[in-house]
Formats: C-alpha cells, sequence, structure tokens
C-alpha cells in the first residue's frame, strides 16, 4: 500500500496523525510528514482510518 | 459544472426513476447528495451491500464539500477542482445518481418517496437532506443579504468581497467570523454585529469564547455584542441603540436550520431535526445522519445535532450499518452510536479546533500555550473525567486527546499526558 498525500489540500490539522500515528505526524512546525510511504498492510485499517478522516480529502492509498 | 470525468455516472434526470428492487436485491435510497449522503453510499459498499443504490440530490451541481466555502474557496485560494466530494468519480460505486431531484414527500408505512421527477420504492432509506441557513425574522429579512451554504452563494459573495469594501456580518457564530476573516484577508472593511454577549459560548464556554472573540479586533476587524438590530436594508443595517451601519454587502450567519419540512406527515418524528434512536434509526429501515439528524449520544448522555463536518461522516458510515442491520432482519444487531464530536473552524491564522462536547462542564484549563501567545491548548473537565479538548494552532497536541476521549479518560490521565515543552503529545 501507497501513501499519497496532496500536500496542496493539506491543512495540517493532524486527524490522520489521531488515527495511524504510525504513518503520518504533523509536527511543531505545522507540516505533516509520512513516516511510512509504504506501510504494511497490517497498517491498512488505520490508513483508510485517516483517510475517511481527513476533512480535505487529501490523502489516497494507491 | 465540472469535468465530466468527476461524475462520469451522474444522471441529469429529467424522466421519472425506477421503481423497486428487481427480485431478492434491495433497493436503498439515499436523500441527499453531499457529504453525508455520499459517505452513506460509500458505507453501504463498504460493508457489503450489493443491492440497487440511488442517491436523489436538489442541487444541480456534482456532490461538492462546504468548509472552503467560507475559506479557501471564498478567499480566491482555491479553485472549484478542490471543491469536489469524491475527484475520483463514482463508477466503483455503481450508483444512479440522481441530480437536481427534490424529494417532496415519505410515506414511512408504505416506505415510499415522492420527487420532483417521480415516486421511488425503496426497501431502505438514508435521510441526509442537511440543513439550510436560517434568515433574519421578518421585517429584517432582506432577499439581497448575502448567506452561506451553497457554491453559489460563495461565488456571489466572491465577487462582492473587493479591496476597500465595507462588510457588515450579522452573527458571529463559526461561518460569520470565518467570512468576516476571510472578507479581512480580501481587504475588506469589516464590522460584525452579534446579538449574544459573547460569540460562541455554548460550543466553548464563556473563557475559551472570550479568547475566540479577542481574534476579530488583533486581526482589524470591530465586533461589537449583545446589540439589537431594529431595521436593514439590502446596505444598511441599523440597531435599537441608533447606530446604523453603511455596507456595500450585508452577510448574515445566524445559524442554520435542518431541512424536514419535507416530511412533515411522513410518519417521521421531528422536532429538533429528525429524530432518531441511538443508533441513528428514524424508523425501521429509515436512518437519518449528518447535520438534519438528531439523536441521543450516550456518551455525553445528551441528545444532540450536531452541524458539523466529522459527524456527518462519522454518522453516515454508522446509519449504514444500522440500516444494513434492519435490512438483513437483525434490528437488534445495530449499536449505538456515540462519537466523541470534532469540529474545527479557521479564522484568520488562527486553527481552532475542539474535541468533545463542553455541555455542563465544571472547569476548563489551559494546559499549554497562552491566550495572547496565538496557540493555546485547552482541556475541559466534568466531574473527574475529562470531557473536551480545545486547541488553537496546536494541531498535533490536541489530536494527541482524541484517544484519551474515546477512552473516557479521566482529568488524571489526561493532565498527565499534557506536552511539556517540545516533546510530542503523542
Ligand atoms: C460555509 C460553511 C463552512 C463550514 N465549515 C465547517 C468547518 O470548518 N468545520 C466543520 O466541522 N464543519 C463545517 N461546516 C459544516 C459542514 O459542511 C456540514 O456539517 C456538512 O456539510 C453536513 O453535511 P450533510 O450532508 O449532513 O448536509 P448538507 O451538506 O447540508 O447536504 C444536504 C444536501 O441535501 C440536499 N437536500 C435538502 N433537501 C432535499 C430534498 N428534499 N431533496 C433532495 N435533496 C435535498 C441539499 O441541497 C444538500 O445538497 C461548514 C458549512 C458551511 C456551509
Ligand atoms: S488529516 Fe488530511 S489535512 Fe489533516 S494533516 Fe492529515 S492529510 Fe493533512
Amino acid at each position: 500500500m501507497k501513501i499519497v498525500v496532496d500536500f496542496d489540500k493539506c491543512q495540517s490539522n493532524a486527524l490522520c496523525m489521531s488515527a495511524a500515528p504510525e504513518v503520518f505526524e504533523v509536527r511543531d512546525d505545522g507540516y505533516l510528514y509520512i513516516l511510512q510511504e509504504n506501510p504494511g498492510e497490517e497498517m491498512r485499517a488505520k490508513v483508510e482510518e485517516a483517510v475517511r478522516l481527513c476533512p480535505t480529502q487529501a490523502i489516497t492509498i494507491e | 459544472m465540472p469535468d465530466p470525468s468527476h461524475h462520469d455516472r451522474v444522471t441529469n434526470t429529467s424522466g421519472a426513476v425506477g421503481s423497486v428492487g428487481d427480485g431478492e436485491r434491495k433497493h436503498v435510497v439515499i436523500v441527499g447528495a453531499s457529504l453525508a449522503g455520499l459517505r452513506s453510499a460509500e458505507a453501504l459498499r463498504a460493508h457489503g451491500f450489493v443491492g440497487r443504490l440511488t442517491i436523489v440530490g436538489d442541487e444541480g451541481s456534482a456532490p461538492y464539500d462546504r468548509p472552503p466555502l467560507s475559506k479557501q474557496y471564498l478567499s480566491g485560494a482555491w479553485g472549484e477542482e478542490k471543491l469536489w466530494l469524491r475527484a475520483r468519480g463514482f463508477d466503483e460505486l455503481n450508483l444512479d445518481l440522481q441530480l437536481n431531484v427534490r424529494a417532496e414527500s415519505l410515506d414511512v408505512a408504505s416506505l415510499a418517496l415522492s420527487t420532483s421527477t417521480g415516486d421511488i420504492a425503496f426497501d431502505g432509506l438514508v435521510i441526509a437532506t442537511g440543513a439550510r441557513p436560517r434568515r433574519l425574522p421578518e421585517p429584517l429579512d432582506h432577499g439581497d443579504h448575502a448567506v452561506v451554504r451553497t457554491k453559489a452563494h460563495s461565488d456571489e459573495l466572491r465577487d462582492k468581497l473587493r479591496d476597500g469594501a465595507k462588510v457588515v456580518v450579522i452573527g458571529a457564530g463559526f461561518i460569520g467570523a470565518e467570512v468576516a476573516a476571510t472578507a479581512r484577508c480580501r481587504g475588506c472593511e469589516v464590522t460584525i454585529l452579534e446579538a449574544a454577549p459573547l460569540p460562541l459560548e455554548r460550543q466553548l464556554g464563556p473563557d475559551m469564547a472570550g479568547v475566540c472573540a479577542g481574534l476579530h479586533e488583533r486581526n482589524g476587524v470591530t465586533l461589537h455584542t449583545g446589540v439589537t438590530i431594529v431595521a436593514t436594508t439590502a446596505k444598511s443595517v441599523t440597531l435599537a441603540d441608533g447606530r446604523s451601519f453603511a455596507a456595500d454587502v450585508v452577510v448574515v450567519g445566524v445559524g442554520v436550520q435542518p431541512n424536514i419540512e419535507w416530511l412533515q406527515g411522513s410518519g417521521l418524528t421531528l422536532g429538533n431535526g429528525i429524530e432518531c434512536d441511538e443508533t441513528c434509526r428514524a424508523a425501521p429501515s429509515i436512518v437519518a445522519v449528518g447535520d438534519v439528524a438528531c439523536w441521543p449520544n450516550a456518551r455525553y448522555d445528551e441528545r444532540a445535532r450536531v452541524e458539523h463536518w466529522t459527524n456527518a461522516a462519522e454518522m453516515a458510515e454508522h446509519g449504514a450499518a444500522t440500516l444494513l442491520a434492519d435490512l438483513n432482519g437483525t434490528p437488534e444487531a445495530a449499536l449505538s452510536y456515540m462519537p466523541v464530536p470534532y469540529f474545527w473552524s479557521d479564522q484568520y491564522a488562527t486553527k481552532i479546533q475542539f474535541l468533545g462536547r463542553v455541555g455542563g462542564f465544571d472547569e476548563v484549563r489551559v494546559v499549554a500555550g497562552a491566550a495572547d501567545s496565538g496557540k493555546l491548548l485547552a482541556l475541559y473537565r466534568r466531574g473527574d473525567r475529562v470531557v473536551g479538548a480545545l486547541g488553537l494552532s496546536m494541531p498535533r497536541h490536541v489530536m494527541a486527546y482524541r484517544r484519551l476521549l474515546l477512552e473516557n479518560a479521566s482529568w488524571r490521565e489526561a493532565l498527565a499526558s499534557v506536552p511539556v515543552a517540545k516533546a510530542p503529545g503523542a
């Protein structure tokens, strides 16, 4: 599973981080960092929750 | 209108719509083609529903997202390509999306829906008709006052928010405050008139509402609270104390009301929206979700209608599961919907984020940052439990509380996970 974030849409509100902190981190500099671009299948449920929670639909799974 | 590739399956229906589900296959109809309606469709498919799926929506445009309408889209920073819900299209959902079609009445007893283009029979129904802006009471209401709920509203208002334009915003709730902030960023001269002594007090409690109200003055917008409006024209507002404000445009943001009039006489219980049980069920095989639905949230012992984006998304998922339980003949399998509500609001450079509910809280404590620094994290206590977390421009820290709130954590636990200095709060 590959994570793609549209950084033009991302508002750094960290909802994704609350669902999957292993994959997404919004740092104090106000930017979102993707900690694992290709997380394992065991992360799928959490990443899908992040996709659904993201208020700007900035995250897609490829 | 979007590029056709955004809505391959969209049928701009003019003829009558097909009737009952064929044989074994059940037919689910969703009324309202916005966030809650689309998320319902996605969740039904994700939960394995293979029957017929029809969405009926009265707007003409492909489904779009509303929060940017008072923020990035209104300011001009975002074009319409960033508004579409499901930019990837509808093919994989295999549904009949009927735009420009209005649901006109419902008969719960016979499971029949009447629309502007004909009758539709269904086995299951999702009602997601949302809300519309409340207007000023007569005789203060004026057709030329702007409101912001639809894409067309936002387009129309943007044209009027020219550099130097005088803007009067009636109502300092979230939408009014965001419109004021966006207008200010576009170089307008902005005045907000608010009837309550303190805006957002119900949503944030007095102390934090005060902090948020302060954002306006700090950004060069005048906020008058506790005012009584006695007269308006298209371009002016007069108060009971005699003050009068001239404007190039008057914007009204005095809240929304649920779209339930079409359900009068349907057999559903209508009150503050559609009154549902704790599982989002409005009647057997009928669920209501999003801004239109009122339900008892057992987590907070309160029956409420929540008018926020995340609730529309989460409630749609939950409602879909309840509906499938009913359609499968196992209504007792439906679970209670007990979310930790979340909302955000972007005003000027400040990102306001709130998790939980403030209702009946005993204490609010600022645990990081400070009001005058523009960054702050505050926790709300009820009894010995943490019930809310507010962040001003501290996204990673406030979101770290989501799990604790979902676990109904104690106040002591919440205080123990306060971020210290630069350490992560997660
Ligand atoms: C300008 C603006 C900014 C916002 N900003 C934020 C924010 O920053 N944070 C946040 O948490 N929330 C925000 N919200 C709230 C959020 O957008 C709503 O909670 C969300 O749109 C609710 O989705 P819904 O699908 O329940 O209802 P709606 O989006 O209202 O959709 C209901 C749909 O049903 C249609 N409809 C109504 N009656 C009928 C009928 N009889 N037949 C057919 N169709 C019908 C309507 O036309 C509409 O398309 C904002 C809302 C607005 C307007
Ligand atoms: S939830 Fe979406 S908008 Fe928020 S930080 Fe994550 S990717 Fe960005």
